[in-house]
């Protein structure tokens, strides 16, 4: 056992921090009011050398491993968790495409999302197909040499912004899940597809999440992914991966609530003294710190047992649920030890706070997680 | 032991329901978003009656106590937390004044703080004075020549403080006794030196105004003097003990709403081919929120009664702000967590009911000053 980040994943750590400090820290504040997604600073992001860390160099990519990409996304979740998660879900795209895509559809996107020109979104959810995504009813029709799609997505995160979209629909609805076929798709150049109503979130504001309409959407028949009818398969192994960057986000809020508060509570004087010297706060602290680190620890080796091969599935489900579920519970007792000013925009606290419930909900809410674990303990 | 509530208090739940659903829940979602006061209805508030509860009818009150508060306040918080709170915390001015004014300043001051629709407010919290409330550094120094006090500091955090007509202003005015020389000042809108400062950009309760109210070198008659001078800082927790049951009543009404919204929504979205009602983690959710939010309002109504029946209430008082608060936020959380990414989103009120929610652990005192409350009330 080792649990010491090397000297690379360091150094990428530093890099993330830097950027994120540099870059992200001065507008976060701004862009939670304005709802603007700063494409802009994915381009930088892109020149830094910190999109596709984890994908090959032939895809324009760096080869890395796993742990460099989650390092990157709790940095910048820790500044501005909505640029956070944007990096993340195209990466959950990009991961779909990585693994069932042929070569041609790799280098369709992938160096144009590595060098930051581009961004990618995940539609699986619908109106009636939430938890139950298994369910979903938008179609592809082959006619010829192309598909016909028809249906709504909801809730697809990037989907406003981004230009390619990895999207589930169903080839046979006869077959239920066994159905759903997965597509590469050019969002902003196919004909039939239009962005629909744009989220009002309560946090993750500037994150554009948006509903994704077809209306006899032509997609070439070579934008099929692997094989018709293992869509649900290959959408649930890269929301695994996808788990996995969203507990580093939630890892990144808890994280940055809890660093901000020790240094107000260190400050901030009452009765004549800092609040830290009141044990039942610093004790509650103690408490948060040690969840934080479990937390960490488990999401690690999440991200350890992806990197060996080795099946991680309940794994990412345990590092979702625990690093999300720390995120709520920090960003509340922050506020609480920050009282009056914990709740007010300009200490951050409360975004995060904001930010925070979102991650108990997406990619799988929490009790999708659960499902899973315990269908594992009791297969 | 008797659980029901009067004929007259019965109807009053009523009014105050079809008030809350006619006119507070069309503008709430609103309300909060824009930050703006919800001005026409304050005054139809008042026209009705609810700025005045706990005021003699003489003065244009409406009479009645703290059950009825409780039940007006948290009527108000199924639908929109602002308009509970501005209610809550307006009550406190009038009451005060009523509990410790001169007949003079109870005819001049409490037909305008209830049939006349002007807000009240009240100012303790000073940057430095949280939590730590008797460390308030305001001086109110007495000017013999012209029989008036000269107040001197900044107030913050005060809700409705922008735009309340009639402020009550806690100030030394024997800065060396420190909290025994504290003193309590009626100060009007528009008084010269009087300004409004900062107002607060907030996590929610966009509706209710949170400001910074600065005094320099701010004259008022000695006749606006209330109780007598040293009392202030008694005159503050006798009506902070009093405001916590209100928000005990914000607490409990916007968790009570958010249960009846989990169940409609639960009965109501199908996944998996059922109801998600049908499943039973969500089920076990509904059955946690549904047993702490009745034990919640139980001590809410409790602390009511032993408040309207002349006895000791500060502990139960705490007690049930804690309580009360805790629940709403744990009760807002899973109801949010039920309508999955819908919850999420503006067009349900369950965000706005969670961001709302979260107030009600720190002002009024925060969940931290509470226990300090309840362990010296129970350990002496």
């Amino acid at each position: 056992m080792n649990f010491a980040l090397t000297e690379e994943q360091k150094k990428i750590q530093e890099k993330a921090r830097a950027f994120a400090e540099r870059e992200l820290a001065s507008g976060a504040q701004e862009r939670d009011l304005s709802e603007e997604f700063p494409m802009y600073l994915i381009k930088k992001l892109g020149e830094e050398g910190l999109i596709g860390l984890q994908f090959p160099k032939e895809y324009g990519g760096q080869g890395k491993d796993y742990l460099s990409f989650i390092l990157v996304v709790e940095e910048l979740s820790k500044v501005d968790s909505a640029f956070g998660i944007a990096y993340a879900i195209s990466s959950t795209f990009t991961t779909g495409i990585y693994l069932f895509g042929n070569d041609a559809q790799k280098k369709h996107c992938m160096p144009r999302l590595f060098r930051g020109d581009a961004l990618g979104c995940f539609a699986l959810t619908e109106p009636d197909a939430g938890s139950d995504a298994g369910s979903a009813k938008t179609t592809a029709v082959r006619e010829g040499d192309h598909y016909i799609i028809n249906g709504t997505k909801c809730f697809i995160t990037n989907s406003a912004v981004a230009d390619y979209c990895m999207l589930i629909v169903n080839t046979d609805l006869s077959k239920g899940s066994k159905g759903l076929t997965a597509f590469l798709v050019d969002l902003k150049t196919t004909p039939g597809v239009r962005i629909g109503h744009i989220e009002n979130k309560c946090g993750i504001k500037s994150a554009k999440v948006a509903e994704v309409i077809f209306e006899n959407a032509v997609i070439p028949a070579d934008r099929m992914l692997g094989q018709e009818g293992k869509g649900f398969r290959y959408a649930l192994t890269a929301l695994d991966a996808g788990r996995l960057g969203v507990a580093a986000q939630g890892l990144g809020l808890a994280q940055a609530a809890f660093d901000i508060t020790k240094e107000y509570m260190k400050q901030r004087k009452q009765f004549g003294k800092p609040i830290c010297a009141n044990q039942y706060p610093a004790f509650k602290m103690a408490d948060l710190e040690t969840e934080i680190d479990m937390a960490r620890l488990l999401l690690y080796k999440g991200v350890w047992k992806q990197q060996e091969g080795m099946n991680f599935s309940v794994d990412a489900s345990k590092a979702k649920l625990a690093c999300t579920n720390v995120a709520m519970k920090v960003t509340t007792e922050c506020i609480q030890n920050m009282g009056g000013a914990g709740y007010m925009r300009e200490q951050n606290v409360e975004r995060m706070f904001r930010d925070a419930k979102i991650t108990q909900i997406y990619e799988g809410t929490n009790e999708i997680q659960r499902l899973i674990i315990s269908g594992n303990i009791f297969k | 032991m008797d659980f029901s509530l009067t004929k007259k208090q019965e109807m009053l739940k009523k009014l105050s329901e079809q008030f809350a659903v006619n006119e507070l829940e069309p503008v709430a979602a609103e309300v909060d978003e824009s930050h703006t006061f919800p001005e026409e209805n304050f005054k139809k508030m008042a026209e009705l009656g609810f700025t005045g509860i706990g005021v003699s009818r003489q003065y244009g009150g409406s009479e009645g106590g703290t059950l009825e508060k409780v039940i007006a306040v948290s009527e108000f918080a199924k639908v929109c937390m602002s308009s509970a709170a501005i209610l809550s915390i307006h009550l406190i001015a009038p009451q005060a004044i009523s509990r410790y004014g001169t007949e003079e300043q109870k005819k001049k001051y409490l037909p305008r703080l209830t049939r006349g629709g002007e807000l009240g407010a009240f100012a303790l919290t000073e940057p430095d004075a949280g939590s730590d409330a008797g460390s308030a550094r305001t001086t109110a120094i007495f000017d013999r020549e012209t029989n008036e006090y000269v107040l001197n500091g900044t107030k913050c955090f005060i809700s409705g403080g922008s735009r309340a007509g009639v402020v009550i202003v806690f100030a030394l005015t024997d800065p060396s006794k420190g909290t025994r020389g504290m003193s309590a000042i009626i100060v009007e809108k528009g008084t010269p030196g009087f300004t409004v400062g900062k107002v607060e950009n907030k996590m929610g309760l966009g509706g209710s105004e949170t400001a910074e109210l600065i005094f320099e070198d701010c004259r008022v008659p000695a006749a606006n003097f209330l109780g007598k001078e040293g009392q202030g800082f008694k005159i503050a927790m006798q009506a902070l003990d009093g405001a916590r049951i209100g928000v005990g009543a914000q607490a409990m009404g916007v968790a009570e709403a958010a249960v009846d919204l989990s169940v409609k929504y639960a009965n109501e979205r199908v996944q998996f081919g059922k109801p998600i009602a049908a499943l039973q983690g969500i089920q076990w959710y509904i059955a946690d929120m549904a047993t702490k939010t009745e034990a919640a309002k139980a001590l809410v109504y409790h602390a009511a009664y032993l408040a309207d029946s002349g006895q000791p209430f500060t502990k139960m008082a705490a007690m049930c702000k804690l309580n009360a608060s805790e629940n709403a936020r744990f009760v807002t959380n899973l109801a949010l967590q039920i309508h999955g990414g819908y919850g999420y989103m503006k067009e349900y009120p369950l965000e706005r009911m969670y961001r709302d929610a979260k107030i009600t652990e720190i002002y009024e005192g925060t969940s931290e000053i509470h226990k300090v409350v309840i362990a010296r009330e129970v350990m002496r």
